[in-house]
């Protein structure tokens, strides 16, 4: 029973039906996107400044108390710029393409759980949810990369096909070995039933899915789609105005988007002692993504044939494996004390990565012209 | 320290090896006919003794009653060096042969002395402008340019 | 059916964030694989060989610190050695000593910025470029020191250099010089054993032996590929003779060797300037050469081991006050002619990091 539904049944009591299911859905919605807004402005500040901090320099600090105006001067900055077309573009479908790329985040805040009982609607179905809408963005990116009669471009958009395909697969695989612990789909089922978070439960499936992500959400060490040095920002190099303005709050909404799942999944969401449920969640949620952060700024970028065969023979093996060793344990030892599990989780886990660390290399790959 | 070696005793080498080929010599340089350049310099670089394997730098200059273009011929296993000239007094169309199948750093030089002085090398794959744009009229480092 | 597929032509062209200046490369790729590849240069001609013909020799001077400007003051060095040896003139020998002091700060200066570059083509968002930086800041306070500017120095001169040292800069150069190997320790611990960067760059874009022998690559472009050839050994000019270095050699000629001869030989470069410190004389710094000087007729090739390859100044004298024939040998052009070997088969981001890994500067392509 979340906290809107609850709203709805007193509302009722009040209000005619179709006012009692209106209004907790339209303050549902506003509140979600209002997080998710100043999340995205928040996390763009503190990206720069830590950003700085790792490259020993000071990150903005001129507009506002330590920078903190920055992202509204630069939201300022991109809303005022002209929006331009090129002239033998595609209109329809570049207009389209930021659209698609920026709705199906926001769509995933729907399900992630904030609070106890603070989620907007609790679906049954939630991570399959998060998983399908996900993965429309990529879509939008290579729709972006077409339209753009731009042959940089249009290398963009046919290495975000193969990057984001061949990345959902390890992902769903990691995924599908936590829902076999939860014993559900739901997110709230999920985080209820995480005594001990997953991320000691199952290290080799946070690990699977924190990387996954991070070749989605295209962040550096995978940000070949937008690689500034090669193909001077990819698919949205045609793109100026309110669009790119989608477009890089759309980076960062995924930024987001993905660090809530992963505080979901394996964080154990919003529990934790003494302090209210959602400054827990904004504490890990802000962990993962200083991580993230810190990949980018201290790792250098794949190339595209090394990124596929990370995924394909790296990732995607380790995923099936791992999937196979938490079904195993979950058929056979259900009532065994969870420590235990721990144990033999990671220890499969350090085995499993020194393996695939001898086995498998990523340099090479001269082709005969 | 890299030995220059002496013009005059590398022109009787050269004179032993394809007679008739040696303008002029001196200590600093060896001079030789346009039509022998090819076949001089095939010999310096394939006689062991003189190994000239590495082309260090191709000028051209413009006296103004001839071209001459510049060879400084460097060896790395012996450490010495030559310098092998070439004039042509054809002041409208000069042509000289061209070195990029013996040494392949002459590529880039000669399109360069070919935008910038105007001497045709016969025998380059790509003849083209290098520096100035290809529809520029004349060539800029000619003494008789502004 | 069989699916048609045709290779497609991009233009990496003269405005991009990493071709290092204005250069554009015509490149046909087939999907991701490079096909061919053909340079098209000149954007930033300027005509230095024909300015040249008409400035005194001493008013070149300021012209060839434009050429690599990323390090200027070994433009300096060459040219004059050339001037000294053609006129004959000996200087002093404490011009000498300040001479290799520049030009091996200059060399370590340059690698900086250079390894830092390539880093940054490889991905890794600046964080490289921003630590060597920190290094190079405290070189360019040194150079501000001496020679009033941080960029296109002027310092030398015909006869020795411009002006003597002050007095904060020996000290403050004692002090980077004691700090500078454990800096270059900090950066071989951050990156050269990166999984990342082992991938890209080990065995990619391999320079053959004989190819960078037949295309007169020079510099750190042929040491990496196996050829033990320094100027400052094998022909030695100033006074090079008198120090105690190793010339760093590659094994494979490709990329990775590329980086790791330049942080070697940035090592080598604080050896030398520990011994030319220690062994700096008192004395005069300049030479009396007349300012209008009238070289004897004749022609002289001066040539340096410059940061990107072997420098080189064609100088012919009819005894006037300027040049008859000024011709400058670039290192990086001549470099470049081997691209296309080295890039054929690979891929698009491949290319653009060979190319960082070969550090071209357009001043010096373009002249």
């Amino acid at each position: 029973m979340t906290i809107l539904e609850q709203f709805r049944l007193w509302l009722g009591g009040i209000w005619p039906d179709w006012a009692a299911y209106l209004v907790p859905g339209i303050v549902g919605i506003v509140l979600v996107l209002a997080f998710v807004v100043v999340s995205v402005i928040v996390f763009i500040w503190f990206e720069r400044r830590l950003l700085g901090r790792f490259q020993i320099r000071l990150g903005p600090n001129r507009l506002g108390p330590e920078g903190i105006f920055q992202p509204i001067a630069t939201a300022l900055k991109i809303l005022l710029k002209e929006d331009i077309v090129p002239a033998k573009a595609d209109k329809v479908i570049h207009w389209l393409a930021p659209v698609i790329v920026f709705v199906p985040v926001l769509m995933i805040f729907a399900v992630v759980p904030l609070g106890q009982r603070a989620i907007l609607t609790d679906l049954n179905v939630g991570i399959v949810y998060v998983v399908a809408v996900s993965s429309i963005s990529a879509v939008g990116i290579y729709m972006a990369g077409w339209a753009s009669n731009n042959k940089y471009a249009l290398i963009a958009a046919f290495r975000t096909v193969a990057q984001m395909v061949s990345y959902e697969l390890p992902v769903v695989l990691a995924i599908l070995g936590v829902v076999l612990m939860a014993g559900s789909l739901s997110m709230t089922q999920i985080v209820e039933s995480q005594s001990i978070p997953f991320l000691v439960l199952q290290p080799l499936g946070f690990v699977i899915f924190f990387l996954g992500t991070v070749a989605e959400m295209n962040r550096s060490p995978f940000d070949l789609l937008e690689a500034d040095s090669e193909i001077v920002a990819g698919y949205h190099i045609e793109y100026s105005g309110m669009k790119f303005a989608m477009f890089y709050l759309g980076e960062y909404g995924h930024a987001l988007a993905y660090s809530c799942i992963i505080t979901t999944l394996f964080l154990a969401g919003w529990q934790g002692p003494f302090l209210p449920p959602i400054i827990w969640f904004l504490i890990k949620v802000f962990a993962v993504f200083s991580v993230i952060v810190w990949m980018r700024a201290t790792l250098p970028r794949l190339r595209v044939d090394q990124l596929m065969s990370f995924a394909w023979k790296g990732l995607l093996p380790m995923a099936i494996i791992n999937l196979f060793i938490i079904a195993a344990e979950m058929l056979w030892l259900p009532e065994i004390s969870l420590w235990i599990l721990v144990v033999i989780n990671i220890v499969s886990a350090g085995v499993l990565v020194l393996l695939w660390s001898r086995l498998f290399s990523l340099g090479g790959g001269r082709v005969e012209v | 320290m890299t030995t220059a070696l002496n013009g005059e005793q590398i022109a009787r080498k050269i004179n032993k090896a394809s007679p008739g080929a040696v303008v002029a010599a001196d200590k600093a340089a060896v001079v030789v006919t346009g039509e022998s350049l090819f076949k001089v310099a095939k010999f310096l670089k394939n006689t062991p003794a003189l190994d000239f394997n590495y082309l260090a730098d191709l000028a051209a200059v413009d006296y103004t009653d001839y071209f001459e273009v510049v060879y400084h011929l460097v060896s790395l296993a012996h450490n010495h060096s030559l310098v092998l000239k070439t004039r042509c007094y054809d002041h409208d169309k000069p042509v000289v042969p061209s070195l990029t199948t013996l040494w392949r750093s002459a590529d880039f030089m000669e399109r360069e002395a070919y935008d910038l002085m105007g001497i045709v090398f016969d025998g380059h794959p790509n003849l083209k402008r290098l520096l100035l744009w290809e529809g520029f009229v004349g060539h800029p480092l000619r003494r008789d340019y502004l | 059916m069989v699916i048609k597929t045709e290779p497609f032509i991009l233009n990496i062209g003269p405005q991009h964030p990493s071709t290092h200046g204005v250069f554009r490369m015509r490149v046909t790729l087939d999907g991701e694989v490079v096909v061919d590849i053909e340079p098209v240069i000149g954007y930033l001609h300027r005509g230095i060989e024909k300015m040249g013909e008409n400035r005194t020799y001493t008013q070149i001077i300021p012209l060839t610190d434009r050429l690599d400007y990323l390090a200027s003051l070994t433009n300096n060095l060459a040219y004059v050695l050339a001037v000294e040896k053609l006129a004959g003139i000996t200087i002093p020998e404490r011009a000498e000593y300040l001479r290799i002091i520049m030009a091996e700060a200059m060399r370590i200066s340059s690698h900086l910025m250079a390894v830092g570059f390539f880093l940054n083509d490889l991905g890794a968002m600046m964080t490289p470029v921003l630590y060597m930086w920190r290094e190079r800041e405290k070189l360019l306070d040194l150079f501000e020191m001496v020679c009033g500017q941080r960029l296109t120095y002027n310092y030398m001169r015909i006869g020795g250099v411009s002006h003597d040292i002050p007095e904060e800069f020996l000290p403050a150069l004692k002090k980077f010089v004691a700090e500078m190997p454990g800096f270059i320790d900090e950066y071989d611990q951050l990156l050269s054993q990166n999984e990342i960067v082992l991938a890209r760059t080990k065995g990619v874009s391999i320079l053959p032996r004989d190819t960078a022998i037949n295309t007169a690559a020079s510099g750190p472009v042929l040491r990496a590929s196996g050829v033990k050839w320094d100027l400052r050994k094998a022909d030695p000019y100033s006074i090079y003779d008198r120090f105690d270095f190793e010339v760093p050699v590659g094994k494979v000629g490709d990329n990775y060797d590329r980086y790791w001869v330049r942080m070697q030989e940035m090592r080598q470069s604080v050896r030398i300037l520990e011994q030319a410190i220690a062994q700096l004389p008192s004395g005069v710094v300049w030479a009396d050469v007349p300012q209008l000087l009238h070289p004897p007729v004749g022609e002289v090739y001066g040539h340096i081991e410059s940061p990107r390859g072997e420098l080189g100044f064609f100088l012919i004298s009819d005894n006037s006050i300027a040049p008859y024939r000024f011709h400058i040998r670039p290192p990086t052009l001549i470099n470049l002619t081997a691209l296309k070997d080295m890039v054929v088969g690979w891929k698009v981001a491949d290319l653009i990091i060979t190319f960082g890994s070969i550090d071209v500067v357009l001043g010096e392509i373009d002249r």
